[in-house]
């Protein structure tokens, strides 16, 4: 499948990203002058279906700004950047089972849930902290009020639910 | 603390938390990334549609003015039709013309008001509305006349110190709902000498207490008439009124069978008195440059200007095509003319933020809107500002939220992305025939498919509507495994409703498409607010519409429709039954909620 397709199809492909990346820019686009905030590009790269790590965005954003950083990223600059890397499906986001997975071992004890608590400590401690806003965010959709603690595996496939 | 194996495997331990924390939140920040994007797509979708409304509503405007200078033309057909549209100029009526024919009887146990008006009066409004109280015809009346008084006397630009220890708070685009002001008065203090606001317009309209807010506004305008400020908006408009709901508002909620009321201003006759409510009396008194007062052309292409015009990044002046009126200008424009002026920045509404305002033009032009959840609940938050001389602005933002709205992000964003679509897919259903030649145009093969670009192509240029077609599609149509759209499958699971099984399905679209324009036309050649009109103004109207719309609809299957509608009575047709009978179905609703809302 992939090769041939991929030789005849790259142009075709390249133009059809192009619309793609494009169109998500616009919608950021508030004064429709080919700029954005740099602070919605992480938004606009995920958008896209990139799971880059905080850490692969603060680079990326490095390559798409202004010699002399304006707070704003322009069109130009982005287009051939998001373009490599749609192209060479980098930061691809992470399967279900990985997920899963990863909140296990967050559960030795295979409960098959985590506690309010234990989630707060995982995500703001450790890895790329989350911030108040989206520890806050996190918890309104995760958390069961009564029992005040996370059933991980209804958790995501709820989330992939909607996502689909 | 332990031997050095276990310690190893401690390591070893949080370094697996460490990667699984890092999956979970590389995993959670691409799906939060994609509830706010899909977020804001449901606004572009409401904003979009809202121009194009607006753009709609400008024409129906130019309508008014093609039959006023065909005047003549339509008087020798239909010299009833004439006289009623467009009679002599608004009486100005006596005051007491309107009040003596108003009492307010001793059951009314609503808020009464004490003229000359104090601080008092505004207490006691505010309360009376928290009840859901309903002020008096009588007081509104009283009210809207007395500040027509005093606005007449004052000039049109107002001048307004500020201080450091007076700051001036600005609100922006309230459009009837009377929450979020009592949330602003709440959180800043009611107006008064030492706490100056100034209401930048848009105050009625698509929320449902406009009549409040516009009382609670005046009421307080007529008490402080130096320190409380309006501005006139777009929406300040007898003709926006009667299609985004103020009109509507007013028949609701003075439905008073007891009042005695003259007919409309625009109708000369006034020696009838019929025992209905003339509403867009309340409404010509108050406004002013439409057909109430004679403005010449340029005068009112000025106000347009004022009124609808947009900032954008591109430098210069140019039409603004998305909303059909005034114009877009660049940060060159506000540069020149705040430097001409000796001005310092540029305060203005009339466009919806997400978070309730914004900044552009190297920080020269701020937006300020304070309806919060102005398309939907959670579509966006409010805001004002609050300033002085010497002092940077600062911003208070806020969202109304019930009970319920404590949701999670992604149910909140669920409900306003299938509100825009299920809007989206009426426009299309409403423009199927077109939709449908301009997809085939393109389908060489007759193959029912076409690659998403051509798709997008065609829905952009049929509909109008400049959207991010290629993100939306997953929520429209059906793509094979090759990328490749069957364009047919966006009308399947929605459908008009056919009143008539017989009639062409081109009519029934198009009387769809236009139905808040016919509405507003029947409404405006309706001057005894009976809801019928006769079968000879129908036939007229409509065959003037079509002229200038350009429709091309064969006259005898419009007059085939009304018939076998068979809505008349009497030679009349009720023509709200009429347009209510043309709404769509969407498949999946579990709650068939018909397309009835007609501004």
């Amino acid at each position: 499948m992939a090769d041939d397709r991929d030789r005849d199809g790259t142009e075709v492909a390249v133009a059809e990203f192009h619309k793609k990346i494009k169109e998500a820019f616009e919608v950021f686009d508030h004064e429709s002058n080919s700029t954005v905030d740099v602070r919605e590009v992480g938004t606009i790269i995920r958008s896209l279906g990139c799971c880059p790590s905080e850490g692969e965005l603060h680079d990326l954003i490095a390559e798409v700004e202004e010699e002399e950083p304006t707070g704003y990223i322009r069109f130009e600059k982005f287009l051939p950047v998001m373009t490599e890397v749609l192209l060479e499906r980098r930061y691809r986001p992470i399967p279900e089972d990985i997920l899963l997975r990863a909140f296990e071992v967050l559960d030795p004890a295979k409960r098959g849930f985590l506690t309010k608590g234990e989630l707060i400590k995982y995500m703001t401690e450790e890895g790329e902290p989350f911030s108040q806003e989206e520890m806050e965010e996190m918890l309104s959709a995760a958390i069961d009020p009564e029992t005040n603690s996370i059933n991980y595996k209804d958790y995501i496939t709820m989330m992939v639910i909607d996502e689909n | 603390m332990g031997c050095g194996t276990s310690s190893a495997t401690e390591d070893k331990k949080s370094e697996k938390a460490l990667k699984a924390a890092l999956v979970i939140q590389n995993w959670y920040r691409g799906y939060r990334a994609r509830l706010k994007t899909r977020q804001r797509y449901a606004l572009t979708i409401f904003q979009s549609i809202e121009y194009a409304d607006e753009q709609g509503q400008l024409q129906l405007s130019k309508f008014f003015s093609f039959m006023l200078e065909n005047y003549t033309r339509v008087q020798e057909k239909e010299p009833g039709l004439v006289t009623r549209l467009f009679g002599s100029s608004i009486q100005d009526k006596d005051r007491q013309d309107y009040l003596g024919l108003l009492e307010v009887p001793d059951s009314y146990c609503g808020p009464r008001l004490q003229f000359p008006l104090t601080f008092t009066d505004i207490d006691l409004l505010i309360e009376a509305f928290k009840q859901q109280q309903i002020l008096h015809a009588y007081y509104v009346l009283e009210v809207l006349f007395e500040t027509k008084r005093v606005l007449q006397q004052m000039p049109n630009f107002t001048h307004t110190r500020t201080s450091p220890s007076k700051e001036i708070t600005i609100c922006g685009d309230l459009h009837g709902k009377l929450d979020d002001l009592f949330l602003i008065f709440y959180k800043n203090g009611l107006p008064s000498a030492s706490n100056p606001y100034v209401f930048n317009g848009d105050f009625v309209d698509r929320g449902k207490n406009s009549m409040e807010i516009l009382m609670i506004l005046f009421v307080s305008f007529l008490v402080y008439p130096n320190d409380l400020h309006l501005n006139r908006g777009n929406h300040e408009d007898f003709m926006m009124n009667m299609r985004y709901g103020f009109t509507k508002e007013i028949l609701h909620k003075y439905k008073m069978r007891s009042v005695l009321m003259p007919p409309i201003p625009m109708d000369g006759d006034c020696a009838e008195k019929k025992n209905k409510l003339g509403t867009t009396s309340l409404l010509g008194i108050r406004t002013s440059g439409s057909f109430s007062e004679q403005l010449t052309k340029q005068e009112w292409e000025q106000v347009v200007d004022i009124l609808w015009s947009d900032p954008r990044g591109k430098r210069g002046c140019y039409p603004n095509t998305n909303r059909g009126g005034g114009c877009y200008f660049g940060p060159d424009v506000t540069a020149k003319i705040l430097n001409k002026y000796h001005l310092k920045m540029l305060v203005r509404s009339h466009e919806c933020k997400p978070d309730g305002y914004e900044i552009c033009h190297d920080g020269k032009v701020i937006t300020i809107f304070s309806a919060s959840n102005y398309y939907e609940e959670g579509s966006n938050r409010g805001a004002y500002i609050r300033m002085s001389y010497g002092t940077t602005p600062r911003f208070f933002q806020y969202q109304i939220t019930r009970a319920t709205c404590f949701r999670p992000l992604y149910q909140r964003v669920n409900a306003i992305e299938s509100s825009a679509i299920r809007m989206l897919k009426e426009r299309m259903i409403s423009r199927k025939t077109d939709l449908t030649r301009a997809f085939q145009l393109q389908d060489r093969n007759k193959s029912g498919k076409l690659s998403m670009g051509q798709w997008a192509f065609s829905m952009e240029n049929v509909l109008g509507l400049n959207l991010p077609w290629r993100s939306l599609s997953s929520h429209l149509v059906t793509t094979d495994k090759d990328g490749n759209i069957d364009y047919m499958s966006g009308f399947q699971d929605v459908h008009i409703q056919k009143p008539v099984k017989e009639v062409q399905s081109t009519l029934i679209e198009t009387v769809y498409r236009y139905r808040s324009d016919l509405q507003i036309i029947f409404n405006i050649i309706d001057s005894d607010h009976s809801g019928l009109i006769s079968m000879e103004e129908f036939r007229c109207m409509w065959k003037l519409f079509k002229s200038h719309y350009s429709v091309h609809i064969d006259d005898s299957q419009f007059d085939e429709l009304a018939e076998r509608m068979d809505l008349n009575k009497d030679g009349s047709i009720d023509f709200n039954e009429f347009l209510k009978a043309f709404y769509v179905v969407h498949k999946f609703d579990k709650l068939n909620k018909s397309d009835n809302k007609l501004a």
